[in-house]
């Protein structure tokens, strides 16, 4: 990697002090985005396929209790169901809700000019931000393992009120973010620091036109699902259902195949549903970023390389997960490695806003 | 700042704002009800069955249907106010950036709070009347407004003159 031998433009430096809540909300930010999507891209190789598996092995075992006239087995196995599901949901939230508080954070780095309120306050606010960012999806994660244990409530466990605490962190920064804007828009010059940088770098237009591109993509191709997949996967599974438990009432074959249908189905609309967020998801984050850019010391060949790796991740891993109807794992692998690749150049980036705030410290002979 | 970033930017915190204490007021209030309803129906189905009782089996069939129906849909409604909330924020922020006349600037940042408003609403009166032709018509009006502004935005990005 190429030393930059660019001098930092005191007007941009003047945006990214040292230990300021700009600084700790973009390197949170960016920190919390690609730990979330690692936990994402693991949940997807190790848990995902397999969890599914289980699921359609238990609602097979359900169809065998209804044949067999057992109702009390039929209860027992959507209790074991029910678990399969909290499995799925709480990885899957955890991976959600670490990856949208990271957009969450760049976001608050971006209108942190228009927040009328002391430095002082403003970097608590982030601190405490990035810190709710963090033990929110560690409390999610933890709510299938953690359970009822030493609990003295009857139905919360103490991941949940992990989780909820944090949450209730995070939203207590909102307002109080709400309330500076506010102050702000009452009177406009209450500004307490310099706007953002306003050029137009090939790396910010690239990522800032590629960012909307991606998410008007997202957004056609979810009003094609709602068009046209949506009533039709909903009419799909009640028909799916109601043969699976006529076969199963009359003692008749067929249930095995009714369960992959559903399987399938269940298949189809997730990739589908997959694919329409994570092109809006990252569309977002590629224009969040485009804000950074001036932060990232690094060559401008160099910059442009991360522009387009994560550019290149954000349009594979979309693509192929919708191929994963048709091409199955190796679709799947080849998903994975694109959400490696926006990781990779997420890490690219930050690494160059790591060097940035470094040597401007050192300008500055601010503490570490 | 202008008064397209000042309608982008304050009409999207307020519609993230709008988005959040729905989702607050739905989780508190509705969604727990509704997905106990959603999982105790389906699994009513497989019970009734069980117990070889064909129409109340079709009845609790077509009842987790019709729950999963409202909660699919008001989820959504949720998110994509939000979602929609901070794509207007980041975009107003960076709206200098786009090479487009000031009187088109304040154009889109109409079109796109009126189009991420109306869209999610259109979606939340399906719930109300299922299947309903007009609130299908103002789910697609939103979503098209949106859609076009953000067609001409990246061109504004896109392009190198300022």
């Amino acid at each position: 990697m190429g030393m930059s031998t660019q001098v930092v433009p005191t007007q941009i430096a003047a945006t990214f002090a040292s230990m300021s809540a700009r600084r700790l909300l973009i390197f949170g930010g960016i920190a919390l985005i690609a730990g979330g999507m690692l936990f994402g891209d693991i949940f997807a190789v190790f848990v995902l396929h397999q969890n599914g598996g289980q699921t359609g092995q238990t609602l097979l075992a359900a169809t065998e209790a209804v044949r067999a006239g057992n109702s009390l087995a039929v209860k027992q196995i959507f209790e074991h169901l029910g678990g399969l599901l909290e499995d799925h949901g709480t990885k899957l939230d955890a991976h959600v809700h670490m990856t949208d508080a990271g957009y969450l954070a760049i976001l608050l780095a971006l209108i942190q000019p228009y927040v009328a309120l002391p430095q002082r306050r403003k970097k608590l606010l982030a601190g405490w931000f990035v810190s709710g960012g963090l033990f929110l999806p560690v409390g999610i994660f933890l709510i299938h393992y953690v359970g009822l244990a030493c609990s003295p409530f009857a139905s919360i466990g103490w991941a949940s009120v992990l989780a909820d605490t944090a949450g209730a962190v995070l939203i207590v920064v909102l307002i109080a973010e709400a309330w500076g804007l506010w102050r702000f828009l009452r009177n406009s010059s209450n500004t307490s620091e310099p706007a953002l940088p306003a050029d137009r770098t090939w790396e910010r237009r690239t990522l800032m036109g590629g960012g909307v591109v991606l998410v008007l993509l997202g957004f056609l191709y979810g009003a094609w699902y709602a068009g046209f997949d949506l009533y039709r996967h909903e009419a799909r599974e009640v028909g799916i259902l109601k043969t699976m438990l006529d076969r199963a009432t009359a003692g008749q074959g067929g249930t095995v195949v009714a369960v992959a249908d559903y399987r399938s189905l269940a298949a189809e609309k997730a990739v589908k549903i997959a694919a329409h967020s994570h092109l809006i998801e990252f569309g977002l984050l590629a224009m969040l970023l485009s804000f950074v850019q001036p932060y990232v010391q690094l060559s401008d060949t160099w910059k442009r390389r991360w522009v387009l790796v994560l550019l290149i991740g954000s349009n594979v891993l979309p693509v192929f997960v919708l191929l994963e109807l048709n091409l199955g794992l190796l679709a799947g692998g080849i998903a994975d490695v694109g959400g490696l690749l926006v990781i990779v150049g997420l890490m690219g980036m930050l690494v160059g806003v790591l060097r940035y705030s470094g040597s401007l410290d050192a300008i500055s002979g601010a503490p570490r | 700042m202008s008064g397209a970033r000042k309608l982008l930017v304050f009409g999207g915190i307020s519609l993230a704002v709008f988005g959040m204490l729905y989702g607050l007021h739905y989780a508190i209030f509705v969604e727990h009800q509704t997905l106990d309803r959603m999982g105790g129906s389906l699994a009513q189905a497989f019970v009734r069955a069980a117990e070889g009782n064909v129409p109340e089996l079709d009845r609790a069939v077509d009842k987790y249907a019709s729950t999963k129906y409202n909660y699919v849909r008001q989820v959504d409604v949720h998110s994509h106010w939000i979602g929609l909330a901070m794509l207007m924020i980041v975009l107003g922020v960076a709206l200098d950036g786009a090479a487009l006349e000031e009187r088109l600037q304040t154009w889109i940042a109409v079109a796109l709070l009126t189009g991420s408003l109306v869209f999610p609403l259109g979606v939340m009166l399906q719930t109300i009347s299922h299947g309903a032709f007009w609130a299908s018509m103002l789910a697609i009006l939103g979503s098209g407004l949106v859609t076009v502004s953000l067609a001409v935005l990246a061109w504004g990005f896109i392009r190198r003159t300022t």
